[in-house]
């Protein structure tokens, strides 16, 4: 009953590029000629919530949304969202896991525990695990906001995407002044 | 070469592509953007109304002055415009008048999760479903088609997947737009007094009649034969989620969900032999074709509530959930949605939540106000209501309520359908503090221009609507301005005009922090210094995300400062998220706060 359609899934918190970044996701693949759907929601989420980004992709593509159990690769922009979506992988499902930790606001009143070990319990149930340190990558890159294209370069290594599309897309998507960064950070991205 | 499109977008473009050059609406999620895209477009006339119904009757005046005309809305925007659709549908459009309602499932952005496709049956008015961005724009096309032809406004219904959901999408040429406006008065179709009405009301029915007989040809429902042994009958979105599970199945895809192809139903059930009604919310299909006399397998097994995917839809059918690994049980400190570093709201809020008084809320930003630890605001409803609530819980409540009862409202939200309310607490005399949350723009959906900005949807400068002046021409004796920044004058005023007999408006003046309008370079971000800090946790009670604590028991030793006998940590500011907005900084009795810290650190 499974058709073709891959789905990578990416999580995070409001604020973090998630949708920048599913959206140069979404024209790579276009430019490799498939079809593509994403799909994610505005609003209340933006304030500081849980932001998540569907990206579906192959030959034809039905639903943006992916079900539970049938994603292949987990893109988590801070760790303890990772937690959240791990029930959407499939069994040999990609985590790729970005290092910084966003604290909501239980755990800054002191009510609520930060979890520990995100990585460890991870690695537990899933046999690829990838942790970028994706702030430090973009500061090396020279901007502290190229968290995203750190994380798709990473991301880069587990797709049959070209770098010859990727440098194009990436060029289409930023403008002049912080292009340069962008292009670091993702092939500094790539070396996770 | 397909582009890749939003919903939204691919909605604007449609307009736009069949020579529509009219569009008015209100903000609300998932539709604004909509309005947005369009207004972009050359030639094109777009405005933001102060609310729905506002901006039904702009449109329904334009389509009767022959323009193509497109309004969008929220679903529950629907609620507020019910009232001139149900007329327009006996009406008529003279032009052409499409409607979009978009609605929610799942509740990502609303109050509510009403299924408005019940709107179209009730006003009867036909409505058109879209599945993704290409249809999105096709629909639209279609959608304005069928109201030039039949005479009636179209309900055109995204969801909030479809909507923000990005998916190829090809373009076409834009189609030159015809100029039909001129005035025509004919009383008979647009006066409806009770004996034109009634005439009125029989034409609705013989255009329901014809549209009927329309959608059993109707090429955007279509038949998918495959497997004879299962048929789904679905529309919009859904059909899509059950494709992705059951690519094998028979379909029945409704293109228009209102009137339903009764002929092409029943074709359908004698060529399949078991059928699913595959629909988010309502029975709406199902109810129908039950009616029909066809046994349809529905709401015993696909829920009622909440959006669908397709993993909702293998598991109604198959009773089977995929869980391809045994994950244990985890407690993740859920995230909820924060007042932003800096919001003008917050030092209203934590005021208002001091007072002891009851503080019906409104919609809005600020009513994420309502949580832990700021826990200022007691109710929302809908649009407006914290004015009417706080005046008819200050006349039950007579001699209890005194000084008790305070309304907030954003100044989007004043204006959309706080007037009214408000001339009737001075009217009625009643006795409670209304407060303005003047932000300066409409934040909740992104910042949109109303009738106080000063600017239009299109960026031109306008008269801007004076708070004082209108309150004070409602009646309203008592009206002050206070900044939210200052939390003793928010205070202050707050207690004297609860303490005065009658109606106070007090209006919270601050732009937004994410507005670039008014932004003028950060100010410094502030520091706690371990040094002074007594860890009395005030300053946690803003809930303000850079503000965390630190438990010494999580320090080493040789950083640990115990500046008071049972401290057991400290207060912690990120500086990457701190925008100095100072208020946490009247808060802290041993002035811990500040730019610099101590240099002893
Ligand atoms: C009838 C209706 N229309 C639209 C909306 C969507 N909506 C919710 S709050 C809001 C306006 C918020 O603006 P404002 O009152 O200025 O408060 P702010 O978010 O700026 O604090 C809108 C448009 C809605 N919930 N109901």
């Amino acid at each position: 009953m499974s058709n073709a359609t891959k789905s990578i899934l990416l999580a995070g918190v409001g604020g973090q590029g998630i949708l920048r970044a599913s959206d140069i996701l979404c024209l790579a693949f276009m430019a490799t000629g498939l079809d593509v759907k994403k799909s994610e929601v505005h609003g209340m989420a933006q304030r500081g919530g849980c932001v998540t980004s569907h990206v579906r992709y192959g030959a034809k593509v039905y639903s943006p949304i992916a079900k539970k159990g049938d994603v292949d690769i987990l893109l988590s922009f801070e760790k303890l969202e990772t937690l959240r979506y791990l029930d959407y992988l499939k069994a040999d499902g990609v985590v790729i896991i970005n290092e910084e930790e966003i604290y909501p606001p239980s755990v800054n009143l002191g009510d609520a525990i930060y979890p520990g070990n995100i990585e460890v319990l991870t690695s537990r149930y899933f046999k690829k695990v990838k942790c970028v340190n994706a702030p430090d990558v973009a500061r090396r890159a020279g901007n502290a906001r190229a968290i995203n294209t750190a994380l798709l370069g990473a991301l880069s290594n587990e797709l049959m995407i070209t770098d010859d599309v990727w440098n194009r897309v990436l060029k289409e998507s930023f403008p002049q002044k912080t292009l340069e960064a962008n292009l670091q950070a993702f092939n500094l991205g790539k070396l996770f | 070469m397909p582009v890749l499109m939003s919903g939204n977008e691919a909605i604007a473009r449609g307009a736009y592509e069949c020579g529509v050059r009219f569009g008015a609406g209100y903000p609300g999620t998932p539709s604004t953007e909509i309005l947005e895209e369009f207004a972009k477009y050359e030639g094109v006339y777009a405005e933001w109304a102060p609310n729905e119904k506002v901006a039904l009757e702009v449109g329904i005046g334009a389509a009767v002055a022959g323009a193509k005309v497109l309004v969008t809305m929220k679903h529950v925007g629907v609620n507020v415009a019910a009232d001139p659709l149900f007329t327009a549908s006996y009406t008529g459009t003279n032009g052409a008048l499409v409607i979009i309602s978009a609605d929610d499932p799942s509740l990502h952005s609303s109050q509510n999760e009403q299924d408005n496709r019940n709107y179209a049956k009730f006003a009867k008015i036909p409505m058109l479903e879209p599945a993704d961005s290409q249809e999105a724009k096709d629909f639209i096309k279609l959608a304005f088609e069928i109201s030039e032809k039949f005479d009636t406004p179209v309900f055109v219904r995204p969801n909030t997947r479809v909507a923000h959901s990005k998916s190829l999408v090809t373009l076409s040429e834009p189609e030159p737009p015809e100029d039909k406006t001129a005035i025509r008065i004919n009383a008979a179709k647009y006066v409806m007094v009770p004996i034109n009405a009634r005439a009125r009301r029989v034409e609705v029915e013989k255009r329901m009649q014809q549209l009927r007989e329309f959608v059993e040809t109707f090429p955007e429902n279509r038949m998918e034969i495959n497997n004879p042994e299962v048929g789904i009958i679905t529309a919009g979105i859904v059909y899509h989620y059950a494709k992705d599970v059951f690519p094998d199945y028979s379909y029945l895809k409704l293109g228009m969900v209102h009137p339903l192809p009764t002929g092409m139903i029943r074709e359908f059930a004698a060529r399949v032999k078991k059928i699913y009604c595959v629909e988010e919310l309502d029975p709406f299909i199902e109810e129908q074709v039950r009616a029909m006399g066809i046994d349809v397998t529905g709401k015993e097994i696909f829920p009622y509530t909440h959006e669908f995917d397709p993993g909702v839809i293998e598991r109604a059918v198959t009773g089977q959930t995929a869980r391809p690994v045994d994950l244990p049980a985890l407690t993740i400190p859920p995230r909820p949605p924060n007042l932003c570093p800096g919001c003008p709201h917050r030092g209203l809020f934590y005021v208002l939540g001091k007072l002891k008084a009851f503080v019906t809320g409104d919609i809005g930003c600020y009513t994420l106000s309502y949580m832990k630890p700021l826990e200022g605001l007691h109710s929302c409803i809908c649009m407006g209501a914290s004015v009417g609530m706080a005046h008819g819980m200050s006349k039950a409540l007579k001699e209890k309520g005194k000084g008790k009862v305070v309304g907030v409202i954003g100044d989007s939200t004043f204006i959309h359908s706080g007037i009214t309310p408000l001339l009737n607490l001075v009217y009625n005399k009643g006795d409670a503090v209304i407060v303005i949350a003047d932000n300066r723009t409409t934040a909740m959906t992104g910042m949109q221009e109303h009738p106080a900005t000063g600017f239009t949807l299109q960026g031109e400068k306008t008269r801007a609507l004076d708070f004082t002046v209108l309150a004070a021409a409602l009646g309203v004796e008592n009206v002050r301005v206070i900044d939210p920044y200052d939390l003793k004058m928010t205070r202050t005023v707050m207690k004297e005009e609860l303490e005065k007999p009658g109606p106070s408006v007090v209006i919270s003046n601050r732009p937004c922090v994410l507005f670039k309008r008014f932004q003028t370079g950060a100010a410094k971000p502030l520091q706690i210094d371990p040094a002074k800090c007594i860890g009395c946790k005030m300053c946690l009670g803003l809930g303000c995300p850079p503000i965390a604590w630190k438990k010494f028991d999580d320090m080493p030793e040789d950083q640990i400062r115990k500046n008071a006998k049972k401290q057991d940590g400290h207060s912690f500011i990120d500086q990457d998220l701190c925008n100095g907005c100072t208020v946490c900084r009247q808060l802290c009795k041993v002035g811990a706060i500040g730019e610099e810290v101590s240099a002893n650190e």
